[in-house]
């Protein structure tokens, strides 16, 4: 009976949950609403997922209206797994939130923070499981909104300048898509998905369908970072709390990329993207520049958390250089690194969250010698850092597998090569501060410090041994972006 | 503004009348043009105007700011909770068909219930706004 609800229950949960903080006004309440909430939402989502595994789309109408008329709800194998990847995101980082968020945001937020935070996580979850185009925007405004505010809670004064910035673009952004969608309604007068998927072939040799398309792939492009639209991120990650650089490292980007993915493939379809002239070859290009700017820029900062930053605008052209293949091996290995970056992600921010709780720094001078005095965050940051080169057993290795396999099936070997020369330039930047940590004596004008509390520690590692799990046992994560690809690419359930 | 007489008095005679408004565009929005949004920003409005006239601080006596910000919480949680409670009576999230007997009266209701909802949570935001630009540099 409930399991019919699943769908609604996803976004309804995390949006009661939202004023409830507020009501609750202490910091702590709120903190347990919203680790009750993640959880429940996680195991929404597995439940979802596992539906879909077994019996295929599933659709709620929200209000009991029809679909084309009323809101629906969709949930299909591509988005039941981003959904997972969000929940599970959420509840890793939730329970991290406690310690990180009493050390870096004053006391009578706290109860604020964990209502944005829980709204954040509603816009992200909405946005993937809504079937409806305006629907989407309206939960990417309520995931952007709140995120400006969660980036502004960062102990920096600089922090309200990149929530600032990154207001000014993500508003950018969001309009040009608001545009793109009203001229698609104005063209197949429907905004629910599946209709419009129906309807713009007739439509779509029309000069208004093009624009359409032009302006949602731009503003996207500037909400996941695609470089060169990627200059509100860096800033953004680097002086936002560390649980909030977590979540949406791990979860917004992600989120982005999906809607780009449902838009391109399943709204206007993979011919039409493919008639667009160079548009497969131009993303392409983008892809990789950025990987390359990107990891070039990340080799010279010396916050660290803005090193991974930049890293993060890379990793998100290795997935746009997945999709651009347009091909199932290259979506495949797109949607798998949505995944997997997440996991990666999520654990270097967390092990650099446990350092700044420490050390109260993150800067590059500052982590001198952490390898002996923090031996477990320092371990677990190396991991992380492998996986994020791409050693076998680590997830990073199988998102490079895939990519580098869709390269040589269309027989474009510069491609591959470049991805595995990319790879070297990541080695750089995580070996500078494996060095720094390991091999260089502690600063003496600083007070010793001692390893993390469980509390951080445990999430991070939960992340750490989740980046060697889905290195070795690919079952899910393939299997799952596999069938992800054939939807998208129209040739499956 | 204390040797402001006409503004002090035209104040004080036209704030009842907006509330009025704001109340009429409440609940005649299901009928007629307005609804939840158009009489929280009106509610709102009148509530900045008094505290323009009479100041902050009598204004922050009249309406706290823990006060305004437990009903922007309050209005959004009503909205969610309509949503919830046509889910207990069986119908879909947000199904206000199932919240009375018939369904034309389940959907009144719901939408009135909805539309009170934003109107709580946008006339509370609108008041926090103002305070909070007016009380900066105090």
């Amino acid at each position: 009976m409930i399991a019919a609800h699943y769908p609604a229950l996803q976004i309804a949960l995390p949006l009661i949950a939202a004023p409830l903080c507020v009501l609750l006004r202490r910091g702590t309440w709120a903190w347990l609403v919203t680790v009750a909430v993640s959880w429940t939402a996680l195991y929404v989502s597995v439940q979802l997922l596992l539906q879909v595994l077994a019996s295929g789309p599933i659709s709620y109408e929200l209000g009991g209206w029809a679909a084309p008329w009323g809101i629906e709800y969709r949930v299909d194998s591509v988005n039941a797994f981003v959904l997972l990847i969000v929940s599970g995101i959420s509840a890793i980082s939730a329970p991290y939130a406690y310690k990180s968020v009493i050390h870096e945001i004053p006391e009578h937020q706290h109860y604020l923070f964990y209502s944005a935070y829980l709204l954040c996580l509603t816009g992200l979850l909405g946005i993937v499981i809504t079937g409806d185009a305006f629907n989407v925007f309206v939960f990417l405004e309520i995931s952007s909104l709140s995120s400006y505010v969660l980036i502004s809670l960062g102990k920096d004064r600089k922090a309200v300048t990149a929530a600032y910035q990154y207001l000014v673009m993500g508003t950018i952004g969001a309009t040009f898509f608001l545009i793109g969608v009203g001229l698609i309604y104005a063209m197949t007068g429907t905004l629910n998905m599946a209709d419009i998927a129906n309807r713009i072939d007739q439509v779509q040799n029309t000069r208004t369908v093009l624009a359409a398309f032009a302006f949602i792939t731009v503003g996207l492009g500037l909400k996941l970072a695609l470089f060169p639209l990627h200059l509100w991120l860096p800033n953004a990650y680097a002086y936002a709390p560390s649980v909030v650089t977590v979540f949406l490292a791990a979860t917004a980007t992600k989120v982005a990329i999906y809607t780009m993915l449902r838009f391109v493939f399943t709204l206007f379809g993979t011919d039409f993207a493919l008639d667009v002239t160079l548009l497969a070859e131009f993303l392409m290009a983008l892809a990789l520049v950025g990987v390359f700017a990107a990891s070039i820029t990340a080799i010279f900062q010396n916050n660290i958390k803005r090193m991974l930053a930049y890293s993060s605008v890379a990793q998100v052209g290795y997935m746009m250089l997945g999709v651009s293949f347009f091909s199932v091996t290259g979506l495949t290995g797109g949607i798998v690194h949505l995944f997997n970056h997440a996991m990666m992600k999520g654990a270097l921010f967390m092990a650099l969250g446990a350092i700044f709780f420490r050390v109260g720094s993150v800067h590059i001078d500052r982590i001198r010698g952490l390898g002996k005095q923090m031996p477990f965050t320092m371990f677990a940051f190396v991991i992380g850092g492998l996986s994020l080169i791409g050693i076998p057993l680590t997830v990073g290795f199988i998102s490079k597998w895939y990519l580098i396999l869709a390269a040589l099936e269309r027989g474009w070997w510069p491609i591959a090569g470049l991805v595995l020369l990319s790879s070297l330039l990541a080695i750089v930047y995580v070996w500078r501060v494996v060095e720094v940590a390991y091999f260089r004596d502690p600063p003496t004008n600083h007070p010793k410090v001692t390893e993390a509390p469980l509390s951080l520690l445990v999430p991070t590692w939960i992340l750490v041994l989740a980046n060697i799990y889905f290195g070795v046992d690919t079952t899910l994560t393939v299997g799952v972006a596999d069938t992800a690809a054939k939807v998208l690419l129209g040739l499956g359930q | 503004m204390r040797h402001h007489v006409i503004l002090r008095v035209v104040a004080k005679l036209s704030i009842p009348f907006i509330f009025l408004f704001a109340l009429y565009v409440q609940f005649h929005g299901d009928f007629g043009p307005g609804g939840g949004f158009q009489a929280g920003v009106i509610f709102g409005a009148a509530f900045i105007l008094y505290a323009l006239i009479f100041g902050l601080d009598n204004a922050l006596k009249v309406a706290p700011i823990n006060v305004v910000i437990f009903f922007i919480a309050a209005g959004l949680l009503l909205f969610a909770g309509v949503g919830v409670a046509a889910l207990l009576y069986g119908g879909k999230f947000l199904d206000y068909g199932v919240l009375a007997s018939d369904f034309v009266a389940g959907q009144h209701l719901g939408i009135l219930l909805v539309e009170l909802g934003v109107g709580i949570t946008v006339a509370a935001v609108m008041i926090a706004v103002f305070f909070t630009f007016a009380d900066r540099g105090r």
